[in-house]
């Protein structure tokens, strides 16, 4: 475990969560969220748990966002409040 | 009203790092978490299961229940999102 | 099976159908090799169906839910669905009819004599493989349904 890339990516996770909380472009925010899932499969490929760091990076990144998207597309794309 | 949430917020989050301070450390064979089934895993699961990955013994054997539950979870997910939104076709 | 979709998609989007046309195959085998290899490696049924599942929803986006549907039919994913489920419940059940412990593979060697500890990596081979196919065609339910409003016809 290197500290220095761990901090590194610590604070993208926490920078991706507080972007995909203030956006408003609903789209925009699950392409962030596919990003922090990724990270957080980065982090944890880093602390050597694989197994989580492939089921994060399948379900995560790649099946969540295309099922938000799907969603998006089909209702609204600004979020109202 | 947003002033608050974001104290409050902010205040459990310290507490929360507070709390870190006197947690073992990452990878420590000592800490508690580690010191009560892990080692039976580590010595015993290839020589029990012949499965070199230990993390699949330990999903699809000791613990094959939580597996099972996990799959009818996905299994129900896939269900009710089919009931409520699948609708016949309309010509 | 490639001139049907040369036919319907002449024209829009050459670069994208055809990397995905090259693409699918060997999604798909990757998908069966993480199933198959989770002894050995990183991975198991949940990763490997849902990369099985990522391999028909690409196809789903980059060309219709009619072309994905007509290599996955409706019917057969449903069955997919619930073999998956059964496949896994029913080894269970299987132990414990033949006297063991519920989840006990150990208990199936009075069925089929491999030993006592081959069918306990065998049987963790048969419920990845119960887990991997219910993943994968839930992945692909919950796509169809999503991006197409329930109505199953067509796709974003």
């Amino acid at each position: 475990m290197i500290w220095q890339l761990d901090l590194m990516i610590l604070t993208l996770v926490v920078i991706c969560a507080l972007v995909v909380i203030n956006l408003k472009d609903l789209l925009g925010a699950s392409v962030v969220f596919g990003i922090y899932s990724f990270l957080m499969c980065l982090l944890w490929a880093e602390m050597g748990a694989v197994d989580v760091a492939f089921t994060e990076a399948t379900v995560g990144a790649g099946v969540s966002t295309i099922f938000f998207i799907a969603a998006i597309l089909k209702t609204t794309r600004w979020s109202k409040d | 009203m947003k002033n608050l949430a974001l104290l409050a917020t902010l205040v459990t989050g310290a507490l929360l790092l507070y709390g870190t301070k006197d947690f073992p450390a990452w990878g420590d064979p000592d800490a508690p978490a580690s010191t009560y089934l892990s080692p039976t895993y580590i010595e015993e699961a290839v020589s029990q299961t012949h499965v070199p990955n230990i993390v699949t013994a330990v999903l699809g054997d000791y613990r094959g229940y939580d597996t099972m539950f996990e799959t009818v979870v996905i299994y129900c997910a896939g269900m009710a999102v089919a009931c409520v939104l699948w609708r016949k076709r309309e010509e | 099976m490639s001139r049907e979709i040369n036919e319907h998609t002449a024209g829009e989007d050459l670069l994208i159908k055809t990397s995905v046309r090259l693409m699918v195959p060997f999604i798909q085998l990757f998908g069966l090799y993480v199933i198959v290899h989770g002894h050995y490696s990183p991975g198991g049924g949940f990763q490997g169906g849902v990369i099985l599942g990522a391999a028909f929803i690409l196809l789903a986006i980059a060309f219709d839910l009619k072309i994905s549907q007509k290599y996955m039919p409706v019917t057969v994913n449903a069955l997919f669905c619930n073999l998956g489920a059964c496949i896994f419940i029913g080894v269970g059940v299987l132990c414990a009819l033949v006297g063991g412990l519920f989840l006990d593979y150990s208990a199936l060697d009075r069925l089929l004599p491999l030993g006592e500890i081959e069918w306990h990596s065998f049987g963790i081979f048969l419920v990845e493989l119960g887990v991997g196919f219910t993943v994968m065609s839930s992945m692909i339910l919950l796509y169809w349904n999503l991006s197409s409003g329930g109505a199953m016809d067509e796709g974003l």
